[in-house]
């Protein structure tokens, strides 16, 4: 059982829901440490003021923010912990909008939600949203920090996935697309049943991280002093027209599909 | 108090990566551009005086500084055992590094779980023509599809949804499954049927709330808006405001943040047009190789944010030649 990093109550009208949170997500990275060349020991790191070229210690490193106009203006922690938000349990629910209105773009970091408590709202909050068919937004602070976040019904379970700020993202809504003359409507017919031929379900499960488990076999191989084999690159591909590389390759996806 | 990693990248002119999608036997090169924005300020750390600092490296033994050069990278293979991994044994672990995105597989876009979305590039045109950028752009979007596929790109492989909207195309980058946990993994309770009263009550509170879109006012950074004004009363005021001479090497545009909106739209024209516009001097993605990239020509908060995606550890301490150092290093 994994454990709950926090503890809230999800709010909206007359609905108030205990959860606690858990992380959705464990990174698999391969972590490397830096290591002193010559003793193979793992080094450490100083501030260092580069004018003088002394190591300040912690506890005298102080904040500044930079204006970007070649001015850098100093904030004492009492003014950056009069600017934290006031603690709260409340992960407050502003309003609903239609399931997957929220484009991708906005998503950052994913939480599941469990019961706290009694169970009874939880899975009736689950169950309400999946009927209506709708995703929350939510506003929250948790640790010290604000969030905004999406809460999604997940099979019969509830998701919090964080949002990114209103400034981060740019909305493909406010690019213009690449222009250029007319396409081909027999080349888009073409591409639409090349996607056709090559439509599927989802497997993401399908999908491996391949080149980690190189590096860890890498590393094993090392480590027991094997001669290490690195793979051989692939032949290139030849080029070709678009109309002609659309036709061969429905052909190709077809025969793929038939012996598959 | 938000920390160095925090900071996302400042919009750049240049790409983040180049490469090419393939679906059958149609390749469509592109830039991968950054999709966000820096949305707050960062807090430097400064010396007793506010002259910013630099992270430096020290021998564990007896604090001898040490130089890049003095530096290799290890895994522990147990406690205080490492094999020392090198940087062209990484490079070699992947030789496929073709820049090749090969679609194989169109999905649903909405049976994606928004739990592996991890983040966007947007893709803009690299090629001569932008006639089979568009095409591609047109049919995922008129069909409602995805385009699945696994790549390379600097020395970490990402499984990455190619989705189109407005025209344009773009990269989502999306965990592999081991990095996402299951209601199993978590031991999360059997789920029990919840009384029919219990949801008709909350449905009803979600009827009184329901709107059809997103209100991007709801996502407003509050914190780093109050983090604003008071830097912004600070400096009315001339309170605790430190001149500081940035070092030449900071910043090649003079300090000046570009306009993301802009950056993209002059890159979605299209390789001819934003290559006039950049004075790149690169023609398609396949000869745009980022190990022969002038990593001396980006500003430092690019060099930053490619550090972060590097995973360089160390790195919101790092100079600008540090960072071209680690980047290259790594890369």
């Amino acid at each position: 059982m994994a454990r709950a990093i926090w503890k809230g109550r999800i709010t909206f009208g007359d609905v108030d829901v205990p959860v606690k949170l858990y992380s959705a997500v464990q990174s698999q990275g391969v972590q490397f440490r830096l290591l002193d060349a010559k003793r193979h020991e793992p080094i450490k790191q100083h501030m260092v003021d580069p004018e003088s070229g002394k190591v300040v210690e912690y506890a005298d490193i102080r904040r500044a923010v930079d204006t970007g106009a070649g001015e850098l203006v100093l904030v004492d922690a009492e003014e950056l912990a009069e600017l934290e938000p006031a603690p709260s349990r409340e992960i407050e629910v502003t309003r609903f909008v239609p399931h997957n209105e929220i484009s991708h773009l906005w998503y950052d970091r994913p939480y599941f939600l469990g019961p706290d408590d009694s169970d009874s709202g939880y899975f009736a909050l689950a169950e309400a949203l999946r009927r209506k068919k709708v995703d929350g937004v939510a506003r929250w602070v948790m640790r010290k920090k604000e969030y905004a976040g999406a809460l999604r019904a997940d099979g019969e379970y509830l998701v919090l996935v964080t949002l990114r700020h209103a400034g981060e993202v740019t909305p493909a809504s406010e690019l213009t697309p690449p222009g250029g003359r007319d396409l081909d409507r027999r080349e888009v017919e073409m591409a639409k049943r090349l996607v056709a031929a090559m439509e599927d379900e989802l497997d993401l499960a399908a999908y491996k991280d391949e080149y980690r488990d190189r590096v860890l076999e890498l590393v094993e191989a090392k480590a027991a002093g094997k001669v290490v084999k690195f793979p051989k690159a692939p032949a290139k591909k030849t080029e070709a027209s678009l109309a002609d590389a659309l036709e061969r390759s429905i052909a190709a996806a077809r025969k793929r599909r038939k012996s598959a | 108090m938000p920390d160095a990693d925090d900071v996302v990248e400042q919009p750049s002119a240049r790409p983040f990566w180049s490469g090419t999608i393939t679906f059958g036997l149609v390749s469509v090169p592109v830039n991968f551009m950054a999709a966000y924005r820096a949305d707050r300020v960062s807090l430097r750390m400064v010396s007793p005086e506010g002259r910013p600092l630099s992270r430096r490296y020290f021998t564990s033994r007896d604090e001898k500084p040490l130089e890049w050069d003095d530096i290799v990278r290890g895994y522990e293979i147990e406690k205080d055992e490492f094999v020392v991994v090198e940087d062209d044994e990484l490079e070699r672990l992947a030789p496929e590094r073709t820049r090749d995105i090969d679609l194989r597989v169109f999905v649903k876009v909405d049976d994606i779980d928004p739990k592996f979305f991890e983040r966007a590039y947007y893709l803009t045109p690299a090629g001569q023509s932008t006639k089979a950028y568009r095409l591609l752009a047109k049919v995922m979007e008129d069909t409602g599809r995805a385009g699945i596929a696994t790549f390379v790109m600097r020395a970490k492989e990402y499984l990455v949804a190619i989705i189109a909207e407005n025209g344009i195309l773009r990269a989502e980058t999306l965990r592999f499954v081991d990095e996402v946990r299951s209601v199993e993994d978590i031991g999360l309770p059997d789920p029990a049927k919840p009384k029919a009263a219990d949801v008709k009550r909350i449905e009803r509170a979600i009827d009184g709330l329901t709107e059809k879109a997103l209100d991007r006012r709801e996502l407003v950074d509050r914190s780093a808006k109050r983090l604003n004004e008071l830097v912004a009363k600070k400096v009315k005021a001339g309170e605790d405001v430190v001149e500081y001479e940035p070092a030449a090497e900071e910043g090649d545009g003079g300090g000046k943040v570009l306009d993301l909106i802009e950056v993209l739209n002059r890159s979605l024209k299209g390789a001819a047009a934003a290559k006039h516009a950049a004075k790149s001097g690169k023609s398609g993605g396949r000869s745009a190789s980022a190990d022969g990239e002038d990593l001396g020509r980006l500003s430092k908060d690019e060099l930053y944010a490619r550090a972060k995606r590097l995973d360089i550890p160390g790195r919101s301490g790092m100079s600008k030649q540090e960072l071209v150092a680690a980047i290259r290093r790594s890369a």
